[in-house]
């Protein structure tokens, strides 16, 4: 359950640029290889908020899609998993996107 | 954090140093107030007019690699090499450690920090190879984190040229996630658990520097190839070392320690 401490973090990261301001809104990217579950982050966004300014906010997050490049074919390719092999066969294989774990912005009142 | 409600507190992680009286064990006796069920006490602030928007762009795990970062400068500066040791409970982590304490303490100076969710039981096998040691309990926490290692070190205190073992909660899943500080990240899986769990658990050996394949004295029991089991690894992880050994019965230690001697501060 490290989307507790995540999810702790999300609120860190928001109050450190907008203090005390209510906010409305909290978008996030988890990427889809980033080994965090976005219904576990949900779970523990009602806790880890409570009495804080992000309580209620609404929850908004996008999960980027896995992306590699080959060094040994040099295509890009979409990852699904961290199974990490180009179509080609290379295991040489370099993760560009889907690692995503940001708090991208946030709407105040 | 709490094991009833999942509330976030720092009161459930315990650090505690070996050599000298035992830290009494503290119930955990709820100190924090339970919150009020959430009836929606606060107005919608949507509801309330117009927001605007603000870009945060913050990396949700930005403070634990910010005191990951502080833990590594730290450490450098006192020439100290932090080794993270990872694996499912049971694979052979305080083991390993144990025989590679006994039998390499004459290279250079070893300390332990143990990671668990309870109990002194590791660090106590520890302190009988003679190694300075602390055990930071969890409470209900799954994995070490950067601030964690901060606070062993503190109690730690190891001295100048020192190695130092992380080994981390017994965890196959949350500990990948959480840089510490450390030079390199050691990987533990034994035969016993067979040859699939790199493919699925891949996020924690896609973070390892070395993949250390334990209990190969039982293979003649198990329905594992190792190279299959290296090749999973391989799938996930092209550029990790592998190295197979018994911690038990001594094949493969000398290669284990070899890398140890590698291993940069």
């Amino acid at each position: 359950m490290h989307e507790l401490a995540i999810t702790q973090g999300i609120v860190d990261a928001v109050t450190a640029r907008t203090g005390e301001a209510q906010v409305a809104a909290v978008r996030l990217r988890v990427g889809r290889l980033s080994g965090v579950v976005p219904d576990a982050v949900r779970f523990c966004f009602d806790l880890v908020t409570e009495a804080t300014p992000l309580a209620g906010a609404r929850l908004d997050i996008e999960q980027p899609e896995g992306h590699a490049r080959c060094h040994s074919c040099g295509s890009d390719f979409a990852l699904s998993d961290l199974i990490l092999l180009c179509p080609c066969g290379s295991a040489d294989v370099e993760v560009t996107a889907g690692s995503e774990l940001a708090v991208a912005s946030v709407e105040v009142a | 954090m709490c094991a009833t409600c999942g509330c976030g507190d720092d009161q459930g992680v315990r650090v505690s140093t070996l050599d000298h009286e035992h830290p009494r064990e503290h119930p955990h006796e709820h100190p924090h107030e339970h919150p009020q069920p959430h009836e929606h006490p606060h107005p919608h602030p949507e509801q309330a007019g117009s927001t605007r928007t603000i870009d945060i762009e913050a990396a949700l795990l930005a403070r634990n690699d910010s005191l990951a970062a502080d833990n590594r400068r730290w450490l450098a500066g006192r020439a100290i090499t932090a080794v993270n040791l990872m694996s499912s409970p049971g694979s052979g982590k305080t083991s390993l450690l144990q025989r590679t304490i006994t039998e390499t303490a004459t290279r250079r100076p070893v300390a332990v920090i143990e990671g668990d969710q309870e109990t002194l039981l590791d660090a106590e096998r520890i302190r009988q190879t003679g190694a300075a040691v602390v055990q930071v309990n969890t409470g209900a926490g799954c994995h070490l984190d950067a601030d964690m290692l901060r606070r062993g070190l503190d109690a730690l205190n190891p001295p100048r040229g020192c190695l130092v073992f992380v080994e981390n909660v017994g965890n196959l899943v949350c500990p990948a996630l959480f840089d510490l500080g450390e030079v390199a990240r050691v990987v533990v899986v034994s035969v016993t658990e067979g040859e699939d769990k790199p493919l699925k658990y891949p996020h924690m050996f896609a973070a390892a520097d070395v993949v250390v394949v334990n209990k190969v004295d039982l293979l003649p029991y198990v329905d594992v190839d190792l190279g299959r089991l290296s090749g999973y690894v391989r799938q996930v992880n092209p550029r990790a070392e592998i190295l197979a050994l018994s911690v038990t019965r001594g094949d493969g230690l000398e290669q284990w320690y070899r890398w140890l001697d590698r291993v940069p501060t």
